[in-house]
């Protein structure tokens, strides 16, 4: 093992407050990656993050294919922001990125929280989020944890070696 | 590079502890490995060390998703087998490479 003087992470608490299969997927990703290094991990799903943990929609997230100025056709070629607003070309394009990630054996959305959990990590919603969109606990995830307020997920994110990401 | 005896046998490990020879490994040597991080293995163990063995050997990618689908245990099965790295301890046990994967 390399020496060392820093103090190995202990926790992360991970906050995503965007639906689109970058935003959900780094959440998700850093999430798993740090239960399966023995970190602990909670993660916090706000405002349109809550799509990921939402019964209707954590398997119909997307890339957005206007004003996404990363994306590009398959070879690089430039995508314009014309064609992404044609009907169908959000879905294609979404579908694309979802089978480029299949081969890399990256789970769906849903499959992908019960790894995060069956590794012990912890999965919350947030309160105001879901007071916005109407959403009730019936509607999350069965596996969703609690509904906490910003102050409640907050009081879980103490201790030594935690860090608090954004995504 | 350093060598390491272990379980009556010299092995070749890299400076994180993993074997650099898969050929160099036994039951034994798995579970001197294991019983250093205070594990101590079972057949169930085993029967994951092997299928990480067969899978390495074949040149594929582990992920714990894969070993959640291999009929042995599921991935909550696998955290319990190797608390606190379900992929990086069972794969330094097996004898194989760290693994590389993200997932």
């Amino acid at each position: 093992m390399a020496k060392t003087t820093e103090k190995p992470l202990k926790k992360v608490c991970i906050i995503c407050a965007k639906s689109t299969i970058e935003d959900v997927y780094a959440t998700l990703i850093m999430a798993n990656g740090a239960v399966m290094e023995g970190i602990e991990a909670k993660v916090f799903f706000t405002f349109f993050g809550l799509d990921a943990i939402t019964k209707k929609y954590m398997n119909r997230i997307k890339t957005a294919t206007v004003g996404n100025p990363g994306l590009r056709a398959p070879g690089g070629l430039p995508f314009p922001t014309i064609l992404g607003m044609l009907p169908g070309v959000e879905a294609g394009v979404s579908a694309m990125m979802k089978s480029q990630m299949a081969k890399l054996d990256i789970p769906p959305v849903d499959e992908f929280l019960e790894m995060i959990t069956a590794g012990g990590g912890e999965i919350y919603a947030c309160k105001l989020g879901m007071e916005m969109f109407k959403l009730e606990k019936e509607d999350l995830w069965d596996e969703v944890k609690d509904v906490l307020t910003v102050g409640e997920f907050y009081a879980m994110c103490g201790g030594e070696n935690t860090q608090i990401i954004f995504t | 590079m350093a060598q390491k005896t272990i379980a009556g046998k010299t092995i070749e490990v890299n400076d994180e502890g993993y074997m650099v020879d898969p050929s160099q490994w036994n039951r034994e040597i798995a579970a001197e490995m294991a019983k250093e991080d205070g594990i101590e293995l079972t057949e169930k163990h085993y029967e994951v060390l092997e299928f990480l063995r067969e899978s390495s050997a074949k040149g594929e990618t582990l992920t714990i998703r894969k070993v959640g689908k291999s009929g042995i245990t599921d991935i909550k099965g696998l955290y319990q087998l190797f608390p606190g790295g379900p992929l990086k301890l069972s794969s330094k046990y097996a004898g194989i490479q760290k693994p590389a994967s993200c997932v």
